[in-house]
C-alpha cells in the first residue's frame, strides 16, 4: 500500500499492464476551475484512501462536448465525442466515474450512439455504493454532525437522469440534518448554468437565476449548501457572495464533505 | 308521430360527422408536416405510460387542488358520454330513454350518478372561471394568453356549464311530465339533483313543459356535437391528444439529446473513422436544426396540438421565473399556430411554407431560445409529457450551424473547445496540473 497520493494515468497503467477498475473522468471544470480543483483533489484523496484501482486520462482528456451540443453546435459536439471515444475505447475503458453531471449525462446517454459504451457513474452514486458496501465508514466527524445542510439538485443529475437518492444517502451517512428546499428533487430549480448558460451572460430579466436559487437555499437556515456539480457550485457560491453570506454559509461538493469526514482535508 | 325530428337529428349527426372527419384529416396532415420519427419501440412501456399519465392523471396530482377539480370534469366527460349513446339512439329511432325500461332501478342509479357528475362539473368549471378571471392565478394570466387563448379557455368552461345545466333542466322537466302521467315519459323514481330544479317549472302547463324538455334535450345533444367540432379548433383538443401524446412519449433519459446521424457520417469521414455497415444514401440534405415547422419532428407538432396551455411548464421555468422572455408554453403555442398557418395555406392552394415567414424569427425569437438552461423543468412539469426543450434545442442547432449566429460568448466557447479542448481558454497541456498539488504527497494517517 502506498503511503503517498498516487494519480496514475491510463497511459501509465496500460504501460504497466494494469487495467484499472475505474476511470475517473475529471472534466474541464475539475481540471481548470480554481474552486473545483479542490473537489477533484478531495475525490482523488478518497480514492487513494480506499485503495481503489483508478486512473485518469490526464492530458488526453478533452471536453465531452456537452456545452457545444446544448448551444446547438452538433458538429463540434460530435468531433469531441468521437475523439474521446477513440481514446476511451483504445484503453478498453469499461467503467467511468465523474464528478460532473454534465459529463456524466453525455458519457452515459449520448456516447453510446456514437460507439462509446461504458458503465458511467456520478461520483455520488459511486460513493453511495462504497458506503453501502461498508468501504466508507463515516464518523459523522468533520465538524458537520447534526448540523443543518441543504442539497441543491443538479438538473443533469436529477431530472435528466433521475438520480435523487445517492446524494441524499451520502448526507444521511454524514449524520447531518438535511433540510430540503421547497423546490427539490424533480421540482428542483436550476442554478442557471445549464444548457451552456455557464458560458454566457444571461438574457435580460428581472433577476439572475442563481440569486433566486441561493435565496431559497439560505431560507432553509442551513449553513452548508451541498452540491454535486461544478457549475452549480460556481453559481451558488456566487449567489452566496452576492448575499454577503460567504463567511457563514459554505457551499461544498459531496466529495468534499466525505473527505472532510475522513480527515483527508489537510 | 312525425319523423321530422328524427330526420333532422340524423342530418345533424351526419353533417357533424363529415365536418369532424375533415377537421381530423386537416389536423393529421398538419402534424405530418413534421419529419418522420420512430416512437414505437417498447410498446408495453408505452401503454403503461399512457395508462398512468393520461388515463390515470398521475402527473396532474403534483398540484392536488386543481387535480381534483380536473379529475371530476374528466370522469364526468367519460361517464356522461355513455348517456350520449342513449341520446343518439333516441334521436335516430324516435324513442325516449330507450335504456330505462330494460335497466329499471339501475337506470335510476346511473342517472343519479350522471347528475352528481354534472353538478361536480358545474362546481369545477365555476372554480376554474374564478381562478382564471377573479383570483387570476399567475400562470393562467400571462401575456401569451391574451386574445383568443384566454377567450378559448373561458368559452370551454362556459360551454360545459351550459351543457350541464341543459341535462339538469331536461331531467327536471322530464320527471315532472312523468309525474303528471304524460304519455311517453317514464317515472324514474327520484332524481336527487334535478328534482331541486323542479319547483322552477311547476307552474308550466304540460305543453310548455314538453317544449322545455325538448329544447333542453336538443340543446344538449346539438351542443355536444358542436362542442366536438369546436374542440378541433381549440386547446381543448388535449382531451383526445393527451392519450396519443403520452403513448408516443420520449422514453429515454430526459438529459439525452437526439443524435444527428447526418452529422455523424461527416464527422466520421473527417476523423477517418471507418463507417460501418451499409451506408445509407444521404437522404435529401435538409437543414441542420430547425428553422420552421417542417424541420421539426411530427412528435413536436403533435405535442403542440396536445397542449392545453395550462402553463405548468412556464411556472416552473427558471428563465421565466426570473423575468426572461422565454416561456415554454409559448414555444408550444407558436409551433402549433405556425403549423396551422402553413397547413391552412397548403389546403387552400397557398404558398404554405414559402409564405416568407418562419417559426424562428416570426414566432419565436432568439432571445427566447437563448435563455433556456435545458434544465428539463418544463418537460417534468407537463401533465401529458410535452417536450418544449426538444424544440428549443433544434432551433438552437439551426442558429449555430446554419447561421453561425449564436451569442458571441458561445462562439468564443466553441473556439475554445476547438483549439483548447475545453470551454475555457486554457492550454491543453495544463489540464493535468491540478495533480501536482497532491501527487506524491504523504497520506496523513
Amino acid at each position: 500500500m502506498s503511503t503517498t497520493f498516487q494519480i496514475p494515468t491510463m497511459a501509465e497503467k496500460t504501460a504497466a499492464g494494469d487495467q484499472p477498475e475505474i476511470l475517473f473522468w475529471v472534466g474541464c471544470a475539475g481540471s481548470f476551475d480554481e474552486r473545483y480543483k479542490a473537489v477533484t483533489i478531495a475525490f482523488v484523496k478518497i480514492l487513494n484512501k480506499l485503495e481503489i484501482n483508478f486512473a485518469v486520462l490526464g492530458e488526453e482528456e478533452t471536453c465531452t462536448g456537452d456545452p457545444a451540443r446544448r448551444a446547438g453546435n452538433e458538429f463540434l459536439f460530435q468531433m469531441q465525442a468521437m475523439s474521446n471515444i477513440q481514446v476511451l475505447n483504445g484503453y478498453q475503458v469499461k467503467k467511468i466515474v465523474t464528478a460532473c453531471p454534465h459529463c456524466f449525462n453525455t458519457l452515459k446517454n449520448e456516447y453510446p450512439e456514437l460507439g462509446g459504451n461504458y458503465e458511467v457513474l456520478h461520483h455520488s452514486q459511486f460513493l453511495q455504493q462504497l458506503i453501502h458496501a461498508g468501504q466508507v465508514v463515516l464518523k459523522g466527524g468533520g465538524g458537520f454532525k447534526g448540523k443543518k445542510i441543504t442539497f441543491h439538485d443538479s438538473c443533469f443529475l436529477g431530472r435528466a437522469n433521475n438520480v435523487y437518492e445517492a446524494p441524499r444517502e451520502i448526507i444521511e451517512a454524514l449524520d447531518m440534518e438535511l433540510v430540503e428546499m421547497k423546490r427539490c428533487r424533480s421540482k428542483g430549480l436550476c442554478c442557471g448554468a445549464g444548457g451552456a448558460q455557464m458560458f454566457k451572460e444571461p438574457e435580460a430579466g428581472k433577476k439572475d437565476i442563481n440569486i433566486e436559487r441561493t435565496e431559497e437555499a439560505l431560507a432553509t437556515g442551513a449553513k452548508t449548501i451541498a452540491v454535486g456539480c461544478p457549475f452549480c457550485l460556481t453559481m451558488i457560491s456566487d449567489g452566496v457572495k452576492n448575499k454577503e453570506k460567504e463567511n457563514e454559509v459554505k457551499v461544498l461538493d459531496l466529495a468534499e464533505l466525505i473527505a472532510n469526514d475522513l480527515g483527508l482535508n489537510s | 308521430m312525425s319523423i321530422l325530428p328524427q330526420l333532422l337529428f340524423l342530418t345533424l349527426l351526419v353533417a357533424s360527422g363529415v365536418v369532424l372527419y375533415r377537421r381530423i384529416t386537416f389536423l393529421r396532415n398538419t402534424i405530418l408536416l413534421g419529419k418522420s420519427e420512430s416512437r414505437t419501440d417498447n410498446p408495453s412501456q408505452r401503454w403503461k405510460t399512457m395508462a398512468l399519465i393520461a388515463f390515470g392523471q398521475q402527473k396532474m396530482f403534483k398540484r392536488v387542488g386543481p387535480a381534483i377539480l380536473h379529475l371530476l370534469i374528466y370522469v364526468a366527460f367519460i361517464v356522461i358520454n355513455i348517456e350520449v349513446l342513449e341520446f343518439v339512439i333516441d334521436g335516430i329511432s324516435g324513442s325516449h330513454r330507450i335504456f330505462a325500461p330494460a335497466l329499471g332501478g339501475v337506470y335510476t342509479v346511473a342517472m343519479n350518478i350522471f347528475e352528481w357528475l354534472a353538478i361536480a362539473v358545474l362546481v369545477s368549471c365555476v372554480a376554474f372561471l374564478i381562478r382564471r378571471n377573479i383570483t387570476r392565478v399567475p400562470r393562467l394570466t400571462m401575456p401569451e394568453l391574451r386574445g383568443w387563448p384566454a377567450l378559448d379557455a373561458n368559452l370551454i368552461l362556459w360551454i360545459e356549464i351550459v351543457l350541464m345545466l341543459a341535462i339538469l333542466t331536461m331531467n327536471a322537466t322530464d320527471q315532472l311530465l312523468a309525474e303528471r302521467g304524460v304519455a311517453g315519459y317514464i317515472p324514474l323514481g327520484g332524481l336527487i339533483f334535478s328534482s331541486v330544479l323542479a319547483p322552477l317549472f311547476d307552474g308550466f302547463g304540460d305543453g310548455a313543459l314538453v317544449i322545455t324538455e325538448r329544447i333542453a334535450w336538443w340543446f344538449h345533444i346539438v351542443g355536444i356535437l358542436a362542442f366536438a367540432i369546436y374542440v378541433t379548433y381549440s386547446k381543448h383538443l388535449h382531451i383526445f391528444l393527451a392519450f396519443s401524446n403520452t403513448w408516443f412519449s420520449n422514453l429515454k433519459p430526459k438529459g439525452e439529446m437526439k443524435n444527428m446521424k447526418e452529422i455523424t457520417n461527416e464527422v466520421k469521414l473527417m476523423l477517418g473513422v471507418p463507417t460501418q455497415g451499409v451506408e445509407e444514401p444521404p437522404a435529401e440534405v435538409g437543414r441542420f436544426g430547425a428553422k420552421d415547422v417542417n424541420d421539426l419532428s411530427w412528435v413536436n407538432i403533435m405535442n403542440a396540438f396536445a397542449c392545453t396551455e395550462c402553463g405548468r411548464c412556464t411556472a416552473e421555468c427558471p428563465a421565466n421565473i426570473t423575468g426572461k422572455k422565454l416561456s415554454p408554453r409559448k414555444i408550444m403555442m407558436d409551433t402549433r399556430d405556425r403549423a396551422e398557418e402553413v397547413s391552412k395555406s397548403i389546403a387552400n392552394g397557398g404558398p404554405g411554407l414559402e409564405d416568407g415567414k418562419t417559426l424562428l424569427g416570426d414566432y419565436i425569437t432568439k432571445e427566447e431560445i437563448n435563455a433556456c438552461t435545458s434544465c428539463n423543468a418544463c418537460v417534468e412539469a407537463c401533465p401529458i409529457n410535452i417536450d418544449p426543450l426538444d424544440i428549443i434545442l433544434q432551433l438552437r442547432r439551426y442558429v449555430a450551424m446554419e447561421e453561425s449566429a449564436s451569442p458571441a460568448q458561445w462562439n468564443v466557447m466553441f473556439q475554445n473547445i476547438e483549439t483548447s479542448f475545453a470551454p475555457w481558454k486554457f492550454a491543453p497541456t495544463d489540464r493535468f496540473k491540478w495533480a501536482d498539488e497532491i501527487k506524491g504527497k504523504p497520506m496523513n494517517d
